[in-house]
């Protein structure tokens, strides 16, 4: 038995200093941002290639947005050595809320060949910071008849899959008071959101060295995909055998329910964040400066003891 | 309960030339063959003086095991090979070249980190082919065992993995020949320390200065006074587009004498012999060490146990007699040899007798007897005594000695140029200082020129190598200055009066006195395992990946 998985992931403006660029009200300027994979969904990569590692299978790729993201599947094929990519991709369905977005990515899943064992989905979006979507989406596929049911399992840091038992047994991290880590164990097949926390681990010599085989022929196929996506290129990404784009008529999604005009979220007005005051003081010591430094001294001694 | 994890029919610890030899010659023979190297590249922890040889009468070389090896990994031929006598500024040169190309088939410069990446792709592709394959990034840490007999090896960073045989090719502070009790690190006359600067030159002014056409090259040793009289002396090959110039001493004379490695390093870089060479000009790219094992006393004569087949630096097969320096040629045709006694026992069903066999054929090819000469053995009583040293020392310096020494100037050069009669040179004084500076003072010229270049202070050296700092992977087990000490002057990243070091002097306020103790900061470690030896310490490995990563070895 091998285990398919499905990614989901999202494009995000760049956030990063020296990438993000705002206008003097303080709001994104989305032109002059440039669109990255959304940094939480690496993490739901690394599950997906630990598992492609550890028992085989094949890893898909799926996000919504414009044609453009082409590339976000790209840069996410690289890293997690993926063999198909899907982008929902239609002007109907622009300016979705997570939960429009959760419809639409819940369809897209019925419409792959077979359900597939294990979906992952990254810890909430750079730019949306709800966390919703991955849940939401879960939720969808609940509407479906034809898909199984899917546990959800969130903040996931490890996983390790029992093909015998067909289970996923997990450890989720819970932040309370004090943080604390849950075993949860589930049927296949199954929903995890992979907390930024995650660490794959890779404890055998053959596991390592599938992994460097992928990497050689992942880098092979992204060449040849890039060739697609360049922009003096003749040929349509749609002809790469393994890139598919789907609109909502190939999804038979009714537009009323998709995009804006299916998101019950209403953007009231946007407020920039002021900047927090500084709360600190500095103040400058010269090496030379004995009094200075003997008062440094005593103020961090109560520290020193680790209290 | 080992019945539970990975098996492979062989492990190769170590992606040198000495492992890369044994897996390539397993995967041809079809067995089954998983490569661990614990840098995150192979060749990232690996230093050479830099000159690697093939034998023609060696069992293996490196060409042969790897087509293309000299195209792809290496950097000039080396045509010319010259030793030079110094005392002062008086330097008598001798053409070594006979010496040099007995033997020889060829013999290029090579940087390691180029060389072992280039070998370890190719190791990777045909061992990948018998079901194995080449790891980097993975620390073997241990021989895993069962009942007492070695079936396999523990990792840091993988589960215990089992083996019908494990060929350790670990280099010179191998943990598996330790973990078997093979090799101990106990005696600083077992092992020279190595120190080197890879230094940056322009293809053309390479061919210029050294008067080499384009795509060849030449060797340069250097001997005398220089070192402030400590046992040892010097080394320049010619890259493709930079220089390796190193200094190689007895550790034991270089811990003796209290000498700073990067400063007699720095005598070499300065003397005005290097002007033509330098002009001036001075980037130095890369500061390295390495420990080297004196095969004479140091090569196993039964490198092997159980499973365990030890091959090259950990198994002190490096030759170092006189001006003759050869490591890889040797731990190639172990490495063969080694691969070449497994297949064959396994294939007569009998594996665990493939350790025998390869000591059986290290005899009879005659690796064992280059590096542990019976002329050397025989000889040494009489020739390292204190008394005859002296006296030996007393006649070159009188009238009477350099009267011959001046007598006998091309009987010295051809002297020079005998491999039987470098088989005996005895360690001692005389022959690494007195001979080259009586030479030098009777027969040289002064050399006219000024060296005003200046090598990097030691903290920029450290400061310009890269570190992935893991744990602390030494720790000193007695820190007094008593058992320590001689590491702050010995270890090639300390110095005395220099607080960014691995070592360091202090004084501590006890009751009623003072007491001086050392103290370690491993952070800038470049692991050549000096410490190991003339300190008491507890020596491991960073684990896979971590630590120093040499750019060019």
């Amino acid at each position: 038995m091998t285990i398919d998985t499905l990614v989901l992931t999202k494009g995000v403006p760049d956030f990063r200093e020296g990438q993000v660029s705002f206008d003097e009200d303080g709001h994104l300027e989305r032109g002059k941002t440039p669109t990255v994979m959304n940094p939480n969904d690496k993490h739901a990569l690394r599950a997906a290639l630990q598992t492609k590692v550890r028992n085989g299978g094949s890893v898909s790729l799926m996000s919504m947005g414009p044609p453009s993201y082409a590339e976000i599947l790209e840069e996410g094929m690289a890293d997690v050595y993926a063999d198909e990519l899907y982008l929902l991709s239609d002007r109907e369905m622009g300016a979705a809320d997570t939960w429009a977005t959760a419809m639409t990515i819940a369809t897209g899943i019925q419409h792959l060949e077979a359900p597939p064992d294990l979906i992952f989905a990254g810890f909430k979006t750079a730019d949306g910071e709800t966390g919703h979507t991955g849940p939401q989406a879960e939720w969808c596929l609940g509407i479906h008849d034809d898909l199984p049911d899917y546990p959800l399992i969130t903040h996931v840091v490890a996983i390790d899959i029992d093909e015998a038992e067909g289970v996923v047994r997990t450890k989720r991290l819970v932040e309370g008071d004090v943080a604390e880590i849950e075993t949860v164990e589930a049927d296949l097949p199954a929903f995890v959101v992979a907390d930024p926390e995650f660490e794959p681990t890779y404890r055998r010599a053959d596991h390592r060295l599938r992994h460097k085989d992928f990497r050689e022929q992942t880098r092979a196929r992204a060449a040849e995909f890039g060739e697609y996506l360049a922009e003096d290129s003749e040929e349509d990404p749609t002809d790469w055998e393994d890139f598919n784009m789907w609109d909502h008529d190939y999804l038979n999604l009714d537009p009323d329910f998709i995009g804006l005009d299916g998101s019950p979220t209403i953007v009231a007005g946007v407020d920039p964040i002021p900047k927090a005051p500084s709360e600190r003081e500095a103040t400058v010591v010269g090496p030379d400066d004995e009094d200075g430094m003997a008062e440094i001294y005593e103020e961090m001694a109560a520290y020193a003891g680790g209290d | 309960m080992t019945d539970d994890y990975e098996h492979y029919e062989a492990v190769v610890v170590g992606a040198g030339p000495g492992g890369a030899a044994a897996a390539a010659t397993l995967a041809d023979r079809g067995v089954e063959t998983l490569v661990l190297e614990r840098g995150v590249e192979a060749g990232s922890k690996n230093v050479s003086g830099g000159l690697i040889y093939a034998e023609e009468s060696a069992p293996y070389t490196i060409d042969g095991l790897f087509s293309g090896f000299r195209q792809g990994a290496t950097e000039r031929p080396v045509s010319e090979y010259y030793i030079h006598n110094v005392a002062g500024d008086r330097v008598k040169t001798f053409d070594l070249g006979d010496v040099h190309h007995h033997d020889t088939e060829w013999c290029d410069a090579v940087l390691r980190r180029r060389m072992d990446s280039w070998l370890a792709e190719r190791v990777h592709e045909r061992t990948r082919e018998t079901g194995g394959g080449l790891l980097s990034g993975v620390r073997v840490d241990g021989l895993l065992r069962d009942e007492g007999e070695i079936v396999g090896v523990t990792c840091e960073e993988l589960d215990p993995i089992t083996a019908d045989v494990v060929i350790a090719a670990d280099g010179v502070n191998s943990e598996l020949a330790r973990d078997a009790g093979l090799m101990d690190w106990a005696e600083p006359d077992e092992w020279f320390q190595g120190v080197k600067a890879v230094v940056d030159m322009d293809p053309d002014l390479v061919d210029d200065r050294f008067d080499v056409p384009p795509d060849d090259g030449v060797a340069h040793l250097f001997s005398g006074d220089l070192f402030d009289g400590v046992r040892g002396g010097g080394f320049l090959y010619t890259n493709e587009a930079s220089l390796s110039i190193g200094t190689v001493f007895h550790l034991d004379s270089l811990a003796d004498e209290r000498a700073e490695p990067h400063e007699l390093l720095d005598s070499l870089l300065t003397h005005p012999l290097l002007d033509q060479w330098f002009q001036g000009e001075y980037h130095e790219r890369e500061y390295a060490a390495k420990l080297v094992p004196d095969s004479k006393k140091a090569a196993h004569p039964s490198p092997h146990q159980g499973r365990l087949l030890l091959v090259g630096d950990a198994a002190g097969q490096m030759q170092a007699q006189g001006p003759i320096i050869k490591g890889m040629n040797h731990a190639v045709s172990a490495g063969g040899l080694a691969a070449e006694a497994f297949a064959e026992a396994q294939s007569r069903g009998n594996p665990a007798s493939a350790g025998a066999l390869y000591e059986r054929k290290l005899e009879d090819e005659g690796v064992m007897a280059t590096l542990r000469p019976t002329r050397y053995r025989l000889t040494r009583a009489v020739s390292e005594h204190d008394l005859v040293t002296r006296a030996a020392e007393g006649v070159l310096d009188s009238a009477v000695g350099r009267a011959g020494v001046r007598a006998f100037d091309g009987l010295l050069e051809r002297g020079f140029n005998s491999p039987f009669l470098l088989g005996m040179i005895p360690d001692t004084r005389t022959s690494y200082v007195t001979i080259p500076r009586v030479v030098a003072e009777e027969l040289g010229e002064p050399v006219e020129a000024t060296n005003d270049v200046e090598p990097p202070a030691l903290d920029d050296r450290i400061g310009d190598l890269t570190y992935d700092v893991g744990e602390p992977h030494i720790e000193l087990q007695d820190n007094s200055w008593a058992a320590s000490g001689t590491a702050v002057t010995a270890c090639p990243v300390s110095a005395r009066e220099f607080g960014g070091g691995c070592y360091r002097e202090e004084t501590i306020r006890t009751n009623g006195g003072t007491e001086r103790v050392v103290s370690l900061d491993t952070q800038p470690c470049v692991e050549c395992g000096t410490c190991a030896i003339v300190a008491d310490t507890e020596w491991d490995h960073p684990a896979g990946g971590k630590g120093v990563e040499f750019e060019e070895g």
